[in-house]
């Protein structure tokens, strides 16, 4: 979490630093790095990964259906969408974590804060949340094709168990982490219980509540594709284990490299909105 | 009548096994316009005999009142400046100062004339406490003392009657600090409200109260009660400091400190963990 509590501080202010006269070094422990010079790194980063792909796959040691090449799995990512409906997939898969993921997101939220307030609501419900997370979603899956059938809502139900207990834990703990002294600082200017939840605990950890719900998503991908690929006839996790029918190694890469893609988007445009709705933890 | 009366108050925390005295048999009257410090030794019950004047804790037996009515809860009359950073880091300045209107508790009276009374208010305390150019920073941008001034104003925000300080310059260096007293001394003299201030600093308790309550640990009690022969808040500086009844009831004070802290300082224990090691064998043996 990189939410600070304001309470940690130290008290006396930075110390002024000399005017440094050449650029600080760039391996200077904990140093400041350009924001050019962070993008340059991180673009190397997966430049390197392509590389060694490639290396690997050209190098004739591997059988190709077993390691595609990069520019068979780009051939493949083309075809898949001018002919194959890819967008469709992409869509449909899209789709279900939102709705598996925001209906655990409207139960989670208002559980969690009351799980973080107040005691007799963590003693009733706290430790059955601790057993439910230590339940295997994956194993669900069987009961849950059962009990809703095969359609949509088997998909969305799965990444809701994956998903919804370790958020309201999650969610609580960061409720649970306000610092004391705001509280009682509301409470001596008189506020009463409910302004004490909206306009002090919520608003102080909502950031934390936001990075927590950024990790969550991470994990309702991964539940989607163990969704898809046992109970579904569409989306990429579909798609995936279609391609392996046929053996279609490069459309299994597409596939993978695709869903690492939409987590890694998404994962940055929480990320902005946390810059956008948190300015005082950026200034 | 005093403005602020405690009779009898024991307050007694019971965690699993131990059961600790924190507060015994507290006898104590503030009246209107006085500043009242609190001084003694780490644990003897300060900050708790504050909070439970601030209605955060309630005494185990013994009443506590403010105007002849009993403590239950935080009341509006009774503001509160703590130890660490309680300002709300996701408000500005402004914000954290004019923070408490925005609770139902201070929007009895809506109309325009205390919508206009209130933002006049919080500009003046912008502006005696020298944070008007920062007003749209975030706390987190601020100086511990910058940070304090700003704790300070949004308690003064509801023209509180009586004023709780919990050690509000125990971060601070000694420079900012002396800033602070005469920004305290000065608010002190011109809002004319009653003042219990907690702290570590004997000068600081001195120079700032108009009495200077100690007090001892284990349990905790009130041990005595020094009147402070200065001239009224407005009329303090800093050359007093180094007046003469000054020191001698600094000294006076700081003995009843250490004589109820029951830290003894070893001394023979000191010298041997500093004196230089002659003999690598003679010391394991006689440590
Ligand atoms: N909530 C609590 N539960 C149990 N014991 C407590 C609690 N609050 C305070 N105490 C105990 O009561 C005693 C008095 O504590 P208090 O914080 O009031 O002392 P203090 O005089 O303010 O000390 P300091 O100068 O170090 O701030 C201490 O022994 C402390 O451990
Ligand atoms: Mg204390």
């Amino acid at each position: 979490m990189d939410f600070p509590p304001d309470t940690l501080h130290s008290t006396a202010p930075p110390p002024a630093r000399a005017p440094t006269p050449h650029p600080a070094p760039l391996w200077a422990v904990r140093g400041a790095m350009s924001r050019k010079m962070h993008v340059a790194f991180a673009v190397l980063g997966f430049c390197a990964v392509l590389a060694v792909w490639l290396g690997l796959a050209e190098s004739g040691w591997f059988n190709k259906v077993f390691l595609p090449r990069p520019q068979d799995v780009a051939q493949r990512f083309y075809t898949w969408l001018v002919e194959d409906d890819l967008l469709k997939d992409v869509s449909i898969s899209i789709y279900r974590v939102m709705g598996g993921f925001m209906l655990a997101v409207i139960v989670a939220l208002p559980l969690g804060l009351m799980i973080g307030t107040f005691r007799p609501v963590q003693a009733f419900f706290g430790p059955v949340m601790e057993f439910a997370r230590y339940l295997p979603a994956v194993a669900f899956v069987p009961l849950v094709m059962l009990w809703v059938g095969i359609d949509e809502g088997s998909k969305v139900a799965i990444i809701w168990i994956g998903t919804f207990f370790q958020m309201v834990l999650m969610i609580s703990e960061d409720v649970h982490r306000v610092p004391m002294a705001q509280i009682e600082a509301a409470q001596t200017m008189g506020a009463t219980r409910e302004e004490i939840i909206t306009k002090v605990i919520l608003k102080s950890a909502l950031p934390s509540i936001m990075d927590s719900l950024r990790v969550t998503m991470g994990w309702a991908w991964t539940y989607l594709v163990v969704a898809e690929l046992v109970a579904a006839n569409s989306g990429l996790g579909y798609a995936i284990l279609k391609a392996q029918r046929f053996l279609q190694t490069d459309k299994i890469f597409a596939g993978i490299l695709l869903i690492g893609l939409i987590g890694l988007v998404m994962d940055q445009l929480f990320r902005w909105v946390h810059r956008q709705r948190f300015p005082w933890l950026y200034a | 009548m005093p403005k602020l009366n405690i009779r009898k108050g024991s307050k007694i925390f019971n965690t699993g096994k131990i059961t600790l005295h924190a507060l015994q048999d507290i006898n104590l009257s503030i009246h209107e316009n006085e500043f009242v410090a609190l001084v003694g030794a780490s644990g003897c019950g300060k900050s708790t005999l504050l909070r439970i004047i601030g209605g955060l804790e309630s005494f185990t037996a013994g009443d506590v009142s403010v105007d002849a009515l009993p403590i239950v809860d935080p009341g509006l009359e009774r503001a509160m400046v703590f130890q660490d950073y309680s300002l709300y880091p996701w408000l500005t300045v402004a914000e954290n100062i004019r923070f408490c209107r925005e609770l139902k508790a201070h929007q009895k009276d809506n109309s325009l004339r205390a919508t206009y009374h209130a933002i006049g208010r919080a500009h003046a305390l912008m502006e005696l406490m020298g944070l008007e150019h920062i007003s749209n920073a975030y706390p987190n941008q601020l100086s511990g003392g910058m940070r304090q001034r700003v704790a300070i104003a949004r308690a003064l925000m509801p023209a509180p009657e009586i004023l709780l300080m919990d050690e509000p310059f125990g971060a601070l260096d000694a420079q900012t600090r002396e800033v602070m007293h005469e920004l305290i001394l000065h608010l002190f003299a011109q809002e004319r409200s009653t003042i219990v201030f907690v702290t570590h600093d004997v000068e600081e308790a001195i120079y700032l109260a108009n009495r200077v309550v100690v007090m001892a640990p284990q349990p905790g009690r009130i041990d005595s009660i020094y009147n402070v022969p200065l001239p009224p808040a407005g009329q303090r500086h800093l050359d007093m400091k180094l007046a003469p009844e000054f020191l001698s009831l600094k000294k006076e004070i700081l003995q009843r400190i250490r004589a109820t802290a029951r830290v003894h300082t070893d001394a023979g224990l000191l010298d041997k963990l500093t004196k230089p090691h002659h003999h690598d064998n003679e010391e394991g043996r006689s440590l």
